[in-house]
Formats: C-alpha cells, structure tokens, sequence
C-alpha cells in the first residue's frame, strides 16, 4: 500500500528531480510533445490532409522533413497534429476509467456485503478478458471510430481502479475518525465521499499516473489495427499501419511510431519515479 | 494445508470465473447492434427475406437471447462450441487449427522474456544504483514503452531486409511443406521428422516475433524482479545468512532469490497467458495464423459463435494458466503449506 504522508521527510520536488534525472527528462518530453501538438496549426508546413501525388513517397528532404506518405501528404505536419488525437485520448480513457472505477470501488468498498462481492467478480472477469480482445469486440460492435475506441477503453479500465480504492476504503472504514464522524451524526454518503474519498483519492491518482502511457499505447494499437480514427485522419497508430511493409519507405512508418514511442516512455519515466519515490522499502537503498 | 485439499480450493475458484466468462461473451455479443445477417451474407440476397430468415435460423438467431445462451452452454458442456459463421468450420476445429501457431510463438516469447527479464533484475538489484543499473532499467522501459508494431517493422526492416539474418512474415516459406503434424509446433515437428531444412527455416521466422513479444515481457519481469530482489535482501534473514559468514552470492542464490521468486512467478504467469490470449498486434504484423488473429477476423465480421468460443477458450487458458500459478505457490511458498 502507499502510504505517501507517512515519510518523514517533508517531500521536496527538487529532492525527487535530483535522484530521479529521467523524471526531469520526461517531463520535459510530454510538455514538448503537448506544446507541438498544440501549436501544430502553426508550426505545421502544410495541412495534414493536403494530399499531392506528385511528390508521393518522397524521403525526408528540407522541405519534408520527415517525408510523404503514399499519398503525397506531408509527414511531418502530420505527425504534429497526430499528438491532437493520441494524447487527448490516453487522457480521457484513463481520467473517465479512474472516476468511474473509483466511484464503483468506493460504494463497493463502503456497502459491502452481496454488492461488493457482485462488483469484485465483475472485475474480477473483465481483467480476465484480454485487454485487446474485449476492446475489439466493444469497437467491432459500436463501429470503429475515436469515441468508441476511447469508449472500448474505459470499459477495460475502470476494473484496476475499483479494486484498489475498495481496498483503502474497506481499510479506512476501520479508522477512528470514520468512527468520530459517524458519533458526531453524519450520514453515509457524506462520510464516503467528504471524509473516507479524499484520504484514498492519491493511490489513485498515482496510479494514473502510471497507466497514461499504457493507455496511449492500447489506443495506438486499436488505432493500429483499424478500430480507432478514419483511414485518413492523422493519428500515429493509424499511420504507422499504412506504412506495414514499405520497409523502403521507412519514414511512413519510423517517425509516427517513435512519437508513440518517446511519449510513452515519458510517461513510463515518471511512473517509475514515482514508484521508487512511493515504495518506502526501496527509497533509501 | 494438505496438497489436495489446497488443489481442489483453487480448482472450485475456476468454475464461476468460467461461467461469468460464458455470461459476458455473450452479451457482448448480443449487445452488438450491428447484424451478422448483414456481415455475413452477400448483398443481393439480403433483400431476400425467405434466405435471411433460413440464416436467422441456421444460427439460432431467431430465439430469444436467453435460450440461446443456455442452448449454447448445453452445448459447451458436450464440447461443441458452434459452427463459426465466416468460415463453416466448427469452431473448436478452427480453434484447434490456429492455436498451435500461437502456442509455440508465446512459448519462445516467454522463454526470451523470463530469460532477459530475470537476469536484469537480478543484476540490476544487485549492482542497485551503479551505472549498469541504470542502463539496465531504461532498457526495460524502453522493452514496455516502444509500441509492438514500432519494435516489429524496426526488427523487419532491419533484421529482413537489409541483414537478411531473419526470415520474413508467416510460419514457414512457401517453398516448405508442413511438417506432419504431432505437436503443431512447426519447429518441433520438423524436428522430430528430421526436416532439418523446414526446421532452420520455420526457426528462423519464429525468432524476431519472439523476441519482440518476450522484449515487453521482459521489462516488466526485470522490473518486478529487481524491486522484489531488493525487498528480500533487506530482511532478516539474508542478513543473518550474512553473519553467518556466507558469502554474498550464498546469500543472494540460496536465500533471497528463491523467496524473491514469488511474486516474479505471479508475473511470469500473468504475462504468459497474455501472450496466449492477446498477441493480435504482432500476428497481425508477422501474418502469424494464430488465435488473436482469428478474434480479430470474428470480431470485424460479428461471427458470434467463433466470437464466443475463442473467449471462452482464451479465458480458459487465462484461468488455467492462472490455477497453475496457485498451484506453484503452494511449492515456494511454505507458509501456505503449513497454513
């Protein structure tokens, strides 16, 4: 369990930078990478859907800098706003997956008795279903577009959520100031989600933390495999699926992967600071 | 606890997980509001109510979801799984035919993965902090971090077509016949009929979907081992077989690696059936006929049987796999033994 409050230390932002570099160096990645995708309308050459088959399947040159596609798009401008779906998306799956799990955890953790046990084994089966394989199916059946894919998402993520804010809460349920507040007269509802919430709210939130890149690169792989944006718009998966087995086109496919790629270990960079930072058993060695 | 008793615990555990599985496959299916009439028959004919009311009926899609449901867990129960509506072939002979493919690549995934994975742990726990360390954890973010697809087309590109030291997509050349068939591993079974040609090639296209399914494994083992390592070192009893006088590899391979194990063990097991079940991306890239490929096929054409009956079947390998974990428990963990 993390206990984040219980170090006796007084947490220092600077501290954590010093012994964890990679979290300074992911850091910087995610806000360049969210700067770009954000200022893509004007740092972009050319409109990402302009399509020009004259110059198809040029290489990286000075004017394209990371080429164009097989329809004379230019790569680099696509790259640049592809950050506007892949981020965004990570995002939401994970903020609406976490309430949602939270939310169901709590209420599990909070009742108890036949509610609980009903909701833990029907988490307990959607984690047993293959992450891609019920996405899939969830996509296949809404129809492949982004919202369904981030809806797909959701679907497989609350489930971890759930399972950890019901423990802390089943846990802090037993504490003393659940008990004083229950003496003092308040009712259910507002010792749950005034008083036992806000004290489990940070595992959750770490945990967050930890799934965005995990989340970006499921919804790449959808998007990869066709159930997640239209053939043309510029997102990374899908642009790096048309450029399946152009292996002397390298830069079809090169550079939106390593934009996956980069943000994802970003994220990856700050969640194991985090986690080295929250494990008490391995801070000090 | 004795042995069987702990055995038969963890065997009940599996039924309702099984059930619920049935249970949610099909609604998934059923809440699909796209029709597999429309998926699955040619266009001229779908105005043809007499050949669309054959089909609904064929299927059994004419009866109320309910009595489908419980038709087909009758059915399940005497092993038949359906008639996959895409490719009329019973499902669990589909299932039968492309499991083997993913079998054998899971299975040389995880052998990389464990391998890699075990060995940065152990290292990086050990040498904590020193540059090796360091080196050896950002390779394992890296393993976790880099899309399948990214680390796929990279390794083809390089490993094909330029140092042609790799073959290419697909099991096997088409200049070579399959081997006869025993285990459906293609490499085994060249093997044992002495193909030594079939063998070398079949081997050579396994190795780069392998190693690149067993590189996202691996960092999540090297992960785990290495903070589960640094956790048993730090207790008691590693510093009492310090004090003895051992020695610190005595130390480290007698007495906190295999109590270190069990949480890897957890992992390993995790990951293997993930790798059983879910490896779409890489199949789909490698043109591996195996089982995720086939879900994806189902899934796209809305084939509810062969939907149904690849989840159960996964979910099967998911719980199995999950059963022989606890069984594992029961041998490194003597607490439960004694319990």
């Amino acid at each position: 369990m993390i206990h984040a409050s219980a170090s006796p230390r007084r947490f220092s932002l600077r501290d954590f930078a010093r012994r964890n570099p990679l979290v300074v160096v992911g850091v910087v990645v995610i806000i360049v990478w969210i700067t770009m995708a954000l200022l893509a309308p004007v740092l972009a050459p050319r409109d990402p859907l302009d399509q020009d088959v004259m110059i198809r399947m040029q290489p990286p040159s000075v004017e394209h800098r990371f080429g164009t596609d097989e329809l004379g798009r230019d790569m680099f401008s696509r790259v640049l706003y592809g950050g506007q779906t892949t981020i965004p998306a990570g995002l939401i799956v994970v903020a609406v997956g976490s309430l949602i799990g939270t939310f169901i955890g709590a209420i599990a953790g909070y009742i108890g008795g036949i509610w609980d046990e009903i909701m833990m084994r029907l988490t307990e089966l959607v984690m047993a279903f293959p992450t891609i394989i019920l996405a899939l199916a969830i996509t296949a059946a809404l129809g492949p577009n982004i919202r369904t894919a981030i809806i797909a998402l959701v679907v497989v993520w609350w489930p971890g959520y759930a399972r950890v804010v019901r423990g802390l809460v089943l846990e802090a349920k037993a504490q003393d100031y659940v008990e004083a507040m229950r003496a003092l007269g308040a009712t259910g509802p507002y010792i749950l989600f005034r008083t036992i919430l806000p004290n489990c709210i940070s595992p959750a939130i770490i945990l967050a933390t930890l799934d965005i890149g995990t989340a970006i690169l499921t919804f790449a792989g959808l998007s990869f495999l066709g159930l997640g944006p239209e053939p043309s718009s510029p997102e990374w998966g899908r642009m790096v699926s048309s450029g399946v087995n152009l292996f002397d086109q390298w830069w079809t496919w090169l550079f939106p992967g390593l934009a996956i790629a980069f943000l994802v270990l970003a994220f990856n960079f700050i969640g194991d600071g985090l986690r080295d930072l929250l494990d008490p058993r391995l801070r000090n060695r | 606890m004795a042995f069987h008793l702990y055995f038969l615990r963890r065997l009940l555990f599996v039924i309702p997980t099984l059930l619920g599985i049935t249970a949610m496959a099909f609604i998934i299916a059923n809440a699909i509001p796209a029709d597999p009439v429309v998926a699955n028959l040619p266009q001229n004919v779908l105005n043809n109510e007499e050949v669309v009311n054959n089909f609904r009926a064929k299927w059994g899609l004419d009866k109320p979801p309910l009595e489908q449901y419980f038709t087909y867990l009758g059915n399940l129960l005497q092993g038949d799984l359906g008639t996959s509506i895409r490719s009329r072939n019973p499902v669990a002979q589909d299932l039968a035919n492309f499991f083997p493919a993913t079998f054998e690549l899971a299975t040389y995934g995880i052998i990389f993965g464990i391998g890699v994975g075990v060995g940065f742990g152990v290292v990086s726990a050990i040498w904590r902090n020193t540059i090796l360390d360091y080196v050896l954890r950002t390779f394992s973010l890296i393993g976790v971090s880099f899309p399948v697809f990214l680390l796929a087309l990279i390794g083809l590109s390089v490993f094909y077509v330029q140092l042609g030291w790799v073959g290419g997509p697909g099991r096997l050349g088409v200049r070579f016949s399959e081997p006869p068939l025993v285990t459906g591993w293609f490499t085994i079974d060249a093997l044992l009929a002495g193909q030594w040609a079939t063998f070398s090639n079949a081997f050579s296209r396994i190795v780069l979907p392998a190693i690149i399914l067993g590189s996202f494994v691996s960092g999540i083992i090297a992960r785990i081992t290495r903070s589960s390592l640094l956790n048993v070192l730090g207790m008691d009893y590693v510093r009492t077989a310090r004090s003895k006088g051992l020695r610190e590899r005595g130390a480290i391979w007698r007495h906190a690696l295999p109590n270190a194990m069990i949480p890897v063990v957890t992992v390993i097991g995790l990951s293997y059936s993930n790798l059983l079940t879910g490896a779409v991306l890489t199949e789909s890239i490698f043109a591996w006929p195996g089982i995720g490929r086939y879900m994806f096929r189902a899934s796209t054409s809305y084939d509810f049987p062969a939907i149904m009956g690849g989840s159960m079947v996964i979910a099967a390998i998911y719980v199995g796999v999950n059963f022989f974990v606890d069984i594992l428990y029961y041998f490194l963990d003597p607490r439960i033994r004694f319990s």
